[in-house]
């Protein structure tokens, strides 16, 4: 049952960020929403980890804020360029690759 | 018994075909080389079958005598086809017939297609038919039976539009092929409903003759009943679908006459000895299964349509101008004969009318041919006095029309009687319809004759003179065959210990000597005498003649179907194919999957966050699905 | 190793656990809820803090530490920097085209969590009232590392390798 807080606690986390991801308007605020979907994860391994008494959920941890990391360098790389780009930073307008 | 050598039977099969392939491919340009192929194949072939002959005749019961020998062709478990060969008294006596009377045809034909351009072409065809029909005599089971069936189909189309730049000729053509493919339409049903129920007691279904004899009792044991639409009245009855169209029986005879548009030797082998008959022979060659199979009222109307159809067509004949065209009522009339006599389980009497007829027809074809060829014009009232001028022809004629009719001692007579026989012990009134057409035969064999080759020349440019030798020659062996072919024994050679045995009766061998004797000299009262019969007998059998030239009116009939059922039929089909089947389904998918398509697109609306909105709902979906249905 | 007596029993402390998880919500439903960006960084920073608190709450010590140090103090840091090299507005709250889109989102966020909170109360209830387990020191994971997971890592430094120059490429003005 205490994991089961701790579970609740990481979905609702996770909620909180997915709707982020889709209610934000601007690019770099989506991608900030990102990174609550990923500590919403590492949360939840880290409480396996602790329940059942394996280390390996915390070295996953580990390795997903490098993923993130990487990935946020990358994705503020790419936001940077639309934004130069196109001007303005409103996901809404970036619709190139439609029908 | 021993086995004869296995080339014998392939040789008589193969032999016409391997001319064929060397005639087409090899001496197309050479009109000798091509004629003495052909010729030199078909005389092989002969002596095969004379080998053949005698290994029977040397057996210890000749009449039970049956070598197989068989090619197997498809091998599953469920389906076996073979191609393969029977060799039997009655198969050798039917190849007997194709390739003596062939040979003869042959020969003739030299002479008579000298002048023509396309003379290797027709001797190609011609070998390419012997080679189809002996595939007929010869084959072991229906399917082979079939193939060839319908490759003879094939090689009539071709050797009756020989001309194929005459209009009348390629009609006539298209005629024959299109009638027959009607009746093999239900042939091969019938072949297709015998395989059904071939299968009995766990053994594989079968086609094959010999094994489908040691199953037929099973086969008829299966099924109660025997009314005309029980299972094995429809077998049979579907099979003999085949045989009114080969045979041109009523109501498919429509195709036999127009097929005279072809050369006159393919009208004496083909639609008078050979392709014609190969309906009465696969009667034979099934007969086995008619017998077994407890269906008395297909066989009645097996021999009804026979009967019908002879008088029929004798009536027809009567008042015919061409002469081909009256042999070739003829021939229907004679086939009428066979069947009829095969309804009444006549085995032996069918067969032997079958070989007589192919004599003295195809030397009756010949020896019109003959006039033809010196006069340039079938109508026979421009012929007339040819008695004097070609003397040998008229000889040749004379002795087959008499064996036509039926006169004593000629061959006709003897196997002409013992379907009358027949006929006389078992339906009488059959007997009196079989004596009423041998009186008619009479009386039109004898106002040919009389017209044709008595009295004075009618026509002032049609000069006559005698055949060459070449094609006086081949009708020499014919007409003595048709002398004496009484006499040498066909019947004892197929004797069927269960088929029925015809004992000579007097009385109708009387009876049908007369009605032939009396018709001949009607005839000879008409035409030669000038005999004119009463003003008001002829008044009342006017409209009589009119529907008699008019030939019934079946063509008429037939015209009448195609243009009201069978065109409508296809404007409706058409109708259907166009607006359902293309504009519906082909069409109807394709624009189908365009809307489909073009809504579906929509999704791709290019903005990063509405495929992030699906992910989602698609992931609370799962989630949903995974709490409420694994159990 | 610093032994905390009320760190063994992590959940025999629920006031710290509350507390922690009150302060993690409440500064993630401002991540998603600002309108300025500059504010919403500092939010998420503040979630990140409490993140690591709770770590340190299940023993998983060094992970926290890395929390703070790498994901709030670095790549934060480096969304402020982006942020204030856009020089963005605020958001203007909601504007009627695309609203379908944010309502359908905030529904079925919901339906999404009532359906995840159900399926995590369906599983089978590990009671994890008893003594802490495994302690995520930096010794233990660094053995953990360098042994089971040494491929891992050092693949994860080429991983870092190429995010750097992909990022490097794709942000660079071309010189004239």
């Amino acid at each position: 049952m205490i994991l089961h807080s701790y579970l609740a606690l990481s979905g609702i986390l996770f909620t909180i960020g997915l709707v982020g991801v889709v209610t934000r308007r601007n690019i770099i605020m989506i991608l900030l929403s990102l990174e609550i979907l990923l500590s919403a994860a590492n949360l939840a391994f880290v409480a396996f980890s602790q329940a059942l008494g394996d280390l390996s959920g915390q070295i996953m941890v580990f390795f997903v804020m490098i993923v993130a990391a990487a990935e946020v360098t990358v994705g503020l790389a790419i936001a940077v360029v639309l934004v130069r780009q196109h001007g303005k930073s409103n996901a809404d307008d970036l619709r190139d690759l439609r029908w | 018994m021993v086995n004869p050598p296995a080339f014998l039977p392939w040789s008589i099969l193969f032999l016409p075909l391997a001319a064929f392939l060397i005639i087409t491919f090899l001496t197309r340009k050479s009109k000798p080389l091509s004629a003495a192929v052909a010729i030199g194949a078909l005389a092989l072939s002969l002596c095969s079958t004379a080998a053949l002959l005698i290994h029977i005749l040397r057996c210890h019961e000749p009449a039970n005598a049956a070598f197989t020998f068989t090619v197997p062709w498809v091998d599953l478990p469920g389906l076996f086809l073979e191609f393969g060969l029977l060799v039997n008294p009655l198969a050798i006596l039917m190849s007997l017939v194709v390739t003596g009377v062939g040979l003869m045809i042959f020969i003739y034909s030299v002479g008579y297609m000298s002048h023509e351009p396309g003379f290797a072409r027709y001797f190609a065809f011609l070998s390419l038919f012997a080679f189809s029909m002996l595939g007929i005599v010869l084959a072991n089971n229906f399917v082979t039976l079939f193939i060839f069936w319908e490759l003879v189909g094939a090689s009539s189309y071709l050797l009756i539009g020989y001309w194929y730049d005459r209009p009348r000729a390629a009609d006539a053509g298209k005629k024959a092929f299109l009638v027959n493919r009607i009746a093999d339409f239900g042939f091969l049903l019938g072949i297709l409903m015998l395989w059904s129920v071939s299968g009995v007691h766990g053994e594989p279904r079968t086609l094959n003759f010999l094994m489908l004899d040691s199953v037929s009792a099973h086969i008829r044991d299966q099924f109660s009943g025997a009314g005309l639409f029980s299972p094995l009245s429809l077998i049979a009855l579907l099979l003999f679908c085949g045989v009114v169209g080969k045979s041109a029986q009523f109501p498919l005879h429509v195709w036999l006459p127009d097929a005279m548009e072809g050369p006159t030797p393919v009208s004496a082998l083909i639609h008078a000895a050979t392709m014609v008959a190969a309906g009465v022979y696969l009667l034979c060659r099934i007969f086995f299964l008619l017998e077994v199979f407890n269906i008395p009222q297909v066989l009645g109307l097996i021999a009804w349509i026979g009967g019908f159809t002879a008088l029929f067509a004798a009536s027809m004949a009567l008042v015919e101008n061409d002469i081909k065209r009256v042999l070739a009522y003829s021939t229907l009339s004679q086939l009428g004969y066979m069947v009829m006599a095969l309804g009444m389980g006549g085995y032996a009497a069918g067969m032997f009318h079958l070989t007589t007829h192919a004599f003295f027809k195809a030397m009756l074809f010949m020896g019109a041919g003959c006039v033809i060829h010196s006069l340039h014009t079938n109508d026979i009232w421009q012929m007339g006095g040819l008695r004097w001028t070609m003397p040998v022809t008229t000889t040749l004629f004379a002795i087959g029309s008499l064996a036509l009719c039926g006169i004593f001692p000629f061959a006709g007579f003897w196997s002409k009687d013992e379907i009358l026989a027949l006929a006389f012990d078992s339906h009488r009134i059959l007997w009196f319809i079989g004596t009423l057409t041998a009186c008619l035969t009479a009386f039109y064999m004898g106002r040919v004759f009389c017209v044709a080759f008595l009295g004075e020349p009618r026509s002032r440019e049609h000069h006559s003179h005698e055949a060459p030798a070449i094609m006086l020659w081949p009708l020499i062996p014919l007409a003595i065959l048709s002398i004496i072919g009484g006499f040498i024994g066909i019947p004892s050679l197929l004797d069927n210990p269960t088929g029925a045995h015809v004992e000579f009766n007097l009385t109708v061998a009387l009876i049908s000597n007369l009605a032939a004797v009396g018709g001949l000299l009607l005839a000879w009262a008409i035409y030669v005498k000038g005999f004119q019969p009463v003003q008001w007998l002829q008044n009342l059998l006017a409209p009589a003649t009119r529907l008699l030239i008019r030939k019934y009116f079946v063509d008429e009939v037939y015209g009448w179907i195609n243009r009201n059922v069978q065109q409508r039929t296809a404007v409706v089909l058409n109708l259907f194919e166009r607006y359902v089947i293309i504009g519906l389904w082909a069409n109807g998918i394709a624009k189908t999957t365009g809307l489909t398509g073009s809504a579906l697109r929509r999704m791709q609306t290019g903005k990063v966050q509405n495929y992030a909105l699906a992910l989602l709902i698609g992931l609370s979906l799962l989630i949903y699905a995974s709490w409420r249905w694994v159990p | 190793m610093l032994k905390l007596p009320f760190l063994d029993r992590p959940m025999s402390h629920p006031f710290f656990f509350y507390m922690l998880s009150t302060l993690m919500i409440a500064s993630a439903l401002g991540v998603i809820l600002n309108r300025n960006p500059v504010y919403a960084v500092l939010m998420l920073v503040s979630t990140l803090f409490a993140l690591s608190g709770l770590f340190v709450l299940l023993g998983a010590y060094f992970v926290a530490a890395i929390q703070v140090i790498i994901y709030a103090g670095a790549i934060l840091v480096l969304f402020l920097f982006v942020v204030m090299l856009l020089d963005m507005e605020p958001e203007t709250l909601l504007k009627i085209k695309g609203s379908t889109l944010r309502v359908t989102g905030l529904i079925f966020g919901l339906f999404f969590l009532w359906q995840f909170l159900r399926a995590a109360r369906a599983m089978t209830p590990f009671s994890t009232a008893g003594n802490m387990r495994v302690a995520g020191t930096t010794a233990a994971i660094g053995k953990q590392l360098f042994t089971t997971y040494a491929l891992p890592f050092e693949v994860a430094s080429g991983l870092l390798l190429v995010g750097i120059i992909g990022a490097v490429v794709l942000a660079k003005k071309k010189i004239p």
